[in-house]
């Protein structure tokens, strides 16, 4: 334990919080110039369309600016700084290959209105990726236009919707979502117009297929389901789960956050996938960006594929164009074609790889997650039995754990340098903490970890309040969150 | 590719795990499921790649750009990019664990008062994904706030942002757009004042897509009348000079903020900027941060007013949105505070300058004239002597995008063309586009 | 003080209190336990309608939003304001500042469905409540 808390990643040298750029402010003092113009804007523009006072910006030096945001940046924990097992994010290794690669300039700087002629470059890698995707997803066609997974997940509702009103069918007006479902499912449901039904999970934490006929028939348009679950656990019934979302009419959409755990092993067509979404910010290892910018592909059967959202790209005689006419496209979701920044990095990571490497990644995925769980499950019980996909679910009990709760384990590894798993989700479980390795992660860090967790147990029993305040080292220690939402202070 | 283990590794984990072999984790996924073929192409090592994405970069046309139409070219500073490639902003996730994502955190506060201080507004949320979506959004709050169901657009909203607010409202048939003409280019204040009756917003887009200024005044003091709210869509990068939407009393403000510092990148990522009054803070979507203290009384950063989002109010959330833009937010807040309220103000200078500069230089040719006579940003609409379309397409043979053609959107401007120029164009250039533009009007 | 002997009682732990054919309502002490540091309610407005046993208020707390269920039904007479500025009231004194609003009952026999005290004690002392 002291070995682990000594290590030197803990404090290189010890990030302390920084004033706001607003504090660090001189009146007068100037960054970025450019070229003067010498003209006001009173000279083009009359006075009513005129601005009376100036914005309050910082008044700053480029220096004092790259020295603010640098030192902002060293309070974060990330990727390329900490182990971070987020469960359900798939934390994995950004490759640095691909920042460099969107950045070239001719990726860069195409303009969203350029002819088709123009943008032949960016419009092909669209082309492939959209090809890539279907073939690892089983799959006939994609749209790469949705910006994340709920933007995804939303797009797949209106295709379903769109899907039954042009068979005429006005009924169905409910969608079967899982009560350990992202909570983004029953929103985008929500948010497509559909009533949300929740089906209770059985309990072995999958899906009870008896229990989801009783809430399935003819009102229902879609049944949304995370492959795997967000318990870690594949659904091994999905066959009949499909079959019996098929025989009463409805579709099946899968969210593919959890697709890491599949890639290069199955195929989510071979399960009776109708639509799907991936997160390219997931499995196809582009960064998050402290929370953004994603991509959220969807894929479709061939009888979906009229609804997808228009432009696509299309192949013609050798030349890649943007088409629109589609009449039975659920339109635009969004102003221009996509996230394609990070569409070009998920191009880049995809091939690099083989059919046999794409495996890997989902095997070293749940390799290293059944890992993790192996070396903990003793200490934090797993929720559900054998052995879990490319996560495992875990939980405090603070009845053997002098009261400690998944929280104080959570903010206690944090002083041990590792960023905390998810906690509290899946609801479904008490006191969860979703651990998710992901395939980058090496064996010793993911040692290191467990030992991490296995002196944060032991320090539960023998001092608790140890845990309760933590954690002790971070720049800040744990916050007042019911003071920051009853009086919100959200600007200067 | 990325995965480290070695045979031993993998050997020794399954030892520990407790199974003979990897076979046996998958037996819950039935094997008729894992005899699936993949036809890839062959993998790349990655100096393969970067030939290939090299090669694939080329085939894109450098052109000298003059559209606009929703996406910018402005000059991104050296210091924008080093900061915001950063791997510790970069490679870190949504800041659930507070006291390890400070750095996220107060660059999120940094943002939201960047853009409150922009819009003159009171609120901002973390980001949107971009100036469509925020649209929608916004529109979607204006209906809960008021109850009520028609919203009001002008015609001379992007037509991309007008699809995306009809492919958001498909489902709720009860919602209806009224569409108020911009003839003179700008909105036709008595047809507003009828459309206006019992909406539940008015949209006004300032600039809008012509490039014209609206009587912002005017716009707002009819849609106040009305009982409707006022949501504005604006140009960040026109407000160190242009009016801001909370100085003509927007309860809503959005805006695409690639401006700011982004790349065009073939149309994303990009930011949708959201801010409003603090009587609305409740129906704001997404993310906000807000500052609290810990145990020891010290300032620090957290997620908060959580309760209106998707993780917790499911379908009863005020959006589905999760993730967000927040490093294109990042970029945003940076650039500003590059430019300072100075540099805003140049900035928005330029802009007028250069732009004024071309319709200048076009209005001089023969046969060309800006068609419409109203106080405009960094861009306007050049009436062509032929089919804009077919022009914009001859001048590609130069290397230059002249701009986006009109008859798309509506087809009596067939031969419009709406040209754009920021502080990136040099009287150098304004001359080139001007002289490429005589030589093929005249062919 | 609305005195919690007194008062009637929903499953869903709001108490009404009864008195000349309006009813005061809150949620109960059990409830602000349950639910934890209150940041903020949402109050119907003055008129507005409410049906008994659904949703007429929504609660707050820093990780979870819950529905606050009608006691009875009427027309809203009055919403405390003191409430929607300091929503702690709710969890401070739930039986007294942090009343939520006043109800004109439309069916003062509906009463007759809520538990009694007494009744609602025993109600909360039940494992699944917890």
């Amino acid at each position: 334990m002291p070995e682990l808390l000594t290590r030197t990643e803990l404090n290189p040298c010890k990030a302390e919080p920084q004033k706001l750029s607003i504090e660090k402010s001189a009146a007068g003092r100037r960054g970025l110039r450019l070229p003067a113009s010498g003209r006001p804007a009173g000279e083009h523009l009359p006075a009513e369309q005129l601005r009376k006072t100036a914005p309050k910006l910082p008044e700053l030096s480029e220096f004092d600016v790259v020295r603010h945001y640098t030192n902002l940046s060293r309070l974060n924990f990330s990727l390329d700084t900490h182990f971070y097992p987020l469960g359900s994010c798939t934390m994995k290794y950004n490759p640095k290959i691909n920042e460099e690669l969107c950045a070239l300039p001719g990726f860069a700087a195409a303009h969203p209105a350029a002819p088709d002629s123009a943008a032949q470059g960016t419009l092909e890698a669209m082309h492939n990726l959209e090809k890539l995707l279907c073939e690892i997803c089983g799959l006939s066609a994609f749209t790469l236009q949705p910006s994340a997974g709920a933007h995804g997940e939303w797009c797949g509702i209106l295709l379903a919707r769109a899907y039954h009103a042009k068979r005429g069918d006005a009924a169905r007006t409910e969608i079967v979502v899982a009560d350990s479902s992202h909570g983004t499912n029953p929103a985008s449901a929500a948010l497509g117009g559909f009533n949300v039904i929740t089906v209770k999970s059985g309990p072995d934490g999958r899906v009870d297929v008896a229990e989801l006929k009783k809430h399935i028939g003819p009102r229902t348009a879609l049944v949304m389901l995370t492959i795997p679950g967000t318990v870690g656990l594949f659904e091994t019934e999905i066959c009949k789960i499909s079959a019996a979302a098929h025989a009463v009419g409805a579709l099946l959409y899968m969210d593919g956050a959890n697709f890491n755990a599949l890639i290069g092993l199955a195929k989510p067509g071979d399960f009776g996938v109708d639509i799907m979404h991936l997160n390219m910010h997931k499995t196809f290892s582009t960064p998050h960006g402290g929370g953004g910018p994603g991509a959220g592909a969807v894929g479709v059967t061939k009888a979906l594929e009229p609804f997808l959202p228009a432009p696509r790209v299309a192949l013609e005689n050798g030349v890649y164009r943007t088409k629109s006419d589609y009449p039975d496209s659920i339109g635009r979701l969004r102003a221009f074609f996509g996230n394609t920044g990070v569409l070009l990095r998920a191009y880049c990571w995809l091939r690099q790889h083989s059919p046999e490497t794409l495996r890997l990644v989902a095997e070293n995925a749940i390799l290293n997650a059944n890992y993790a769980m192996a070396g903990l499950k003793d200490l934090f019980p797993a929720q559900y039995g054998g052995w879990c996909m490319h996560e495992c679910v875990l939980s405090t009990d603070p009845a053997t754990t002098g009261g400690v709760r998944t929280l104080d384990v959570a903010k206690r590894l944090l002083d041990y340098g590792f960023h905390a798993p998810t906690v509290y989700f899946p609801l479904i479980v008490h006191e969860a903490l979703m651990i998710e390795p992901t395939e980058t992660e090496s064996r010793e860090s993911i040692d290191l970890f467990v030992a991490a967790m296995r002196a944060i147990h032991a320090e539960a029993l023998e001092n608790p309040e140890l845990l309760k305040k933590a954690p002790h080292t971070r720049p800040v220690k744990r916050l007042d969150e019911v003071g920051a939402a009853r009086q919100p202070d959200i600007r200067w | 590719m990325y995965t480290p283990h070695t045979d031993k590794d993998r050997e020794e984990m399954l030892k520990a795990i407790g199974v003979s072999s990897f076979e046996e984790l998958l037996r819950q996924i039935p094997q008729e499921l894992r005899k699936s073929k993949f036809n890839l192409p062959p993998a790349l090592t990655e100096p393969e790649l970067a030939a290939h994405a090299a090669e694939l970069a080329a085939k894109n046309s450098r052109l000298l750009n003059f559209a606009g139409g929703g996406a910018y070219e402005h000059y991104i500073p050296a210091a924008v990019r080093a900061l915001v490639s950063r791997g510790e902003f970069v490679t870190a996730y949504t800041p659930y664990q507070a006291e390890a994502s400070q750095g996220t955190l107060q660059a999120i506060y940094e943002y939201q008062s960047t853009v409150c201080a922009l819009f003159e507004m009171d609120a901002s949320n973390a980001s949107l994904y971009d100036g469509a979506t925020a649209l929608a959004e916004a529109v979607n709050a204006a209906l809960r706030i008021t109850g009520k169901t028609k919203v009001v657009l002008p015609q001379a909203l992007n037509p991309q942002y007008k699809r995306t607010l009809q492919t958001y409202f498909a489902p709720n048939r009860a919602v209806s757009f009224a569409e108020v003409s911009c003839k003179t280019g700008v909105l036709d204040a008595a047809a507003l004042e009828t459309a206006a009756q019992d909406a539940a917003c008015v949209v006004l887009a300032n600039p809008n897509y012509f490039g014209c200024l609206e009587d912002a005044d005017e716009v707002s003091r009819i849609a106040k009348a009305a009982g409707a709210l006022l949501v504005a869509v604006v140009n960040p990068a026109s407000l160190g000079a242009v009016r801001a939407p909370g100085s003509y009393n927007a309860d809503i403000a959005v805006a695409e903020g690639q401006p700011l510092g982004l790349a065009l990148g073939y149309g994303g990522p990009y930011l949708g900027m959201f801010a409003c009054k603090k009587e609305h803070l409740r129906h704001i979507p997404g993310r906000i941060c807000g500052i609290t203290k810990d145990l020891d009384g010290k300032r620090a950063f957290v997620l908060t007013l959580q309760a209106r989002e998707q993780h917790i109010r499911r379908e009863k959330a005020a959006s589905n949105i999760c993730s967000n833009e927040a490093l294109c937010a990042l970029t945003a807040t940076v650039y500003c505070a590059l430019l300072g309220p100075a540099g805003m103000r140049e900035l928005a200078e330029l802009n007028l300058e250069a732009a004024h500069s071309a319709a200048d230089k076009i209005a001089a040719l023969k046969g060309f004239k800006i068609k419409f006579g109203k106080p405009y940003f960094n861009e306007f609409v050049v009436e062509c002597p032929g089919d804009a379309a077919q022009l914009r397409d001859a001048l590609l043979q130069d290397g230059i995008l002249a701009g986006i053609p009109l008859g798309d959107m509506d087809s009596s401007l067939k031969n419009c063309l709406l040209v754009c120029a920021t502080e990136t164009k040099t009287p150098a250039c304004l001359d080139a586009l001007a002289a490429a533009l005589r030589k093929h009007a005249n062919a | 003080m609305y005195k919690p002997e007194n008062c009637k009682y929903t499953k869903t732990h709001e108490w009404a209190f009864a008195e000349g054919g309006v009813a005061v309502a809150g949620i109960t002490d059990f409830a602000q336990h349950e639910i934890s540091d209150i940041v903020f309610v949402e109050l119907p407005k003055i008129g507005a309608k409410t049906e008994q046993n659904k949703r007429c208020a929504v609660i707050e707390s820093v990780k979870a939003a819950s529905d606050f269920n009608a006691p009875v039904s009427g027309e809203v007479a009055a919403a405390n304001d003191a409430l929607a500025a300091n929503p702690a009231l709710a969890n401070q004194s739930p039986h007294g500042d942090g009343w939520f609003c006043k109800i004109k009952m439309s069916n003062p026999g509906e009463l007759d469905n809520l538990m009694d005290y007494a009744a609602y004690q025993e109600f909360i002392k039940q494992p699944a409540q917890h």
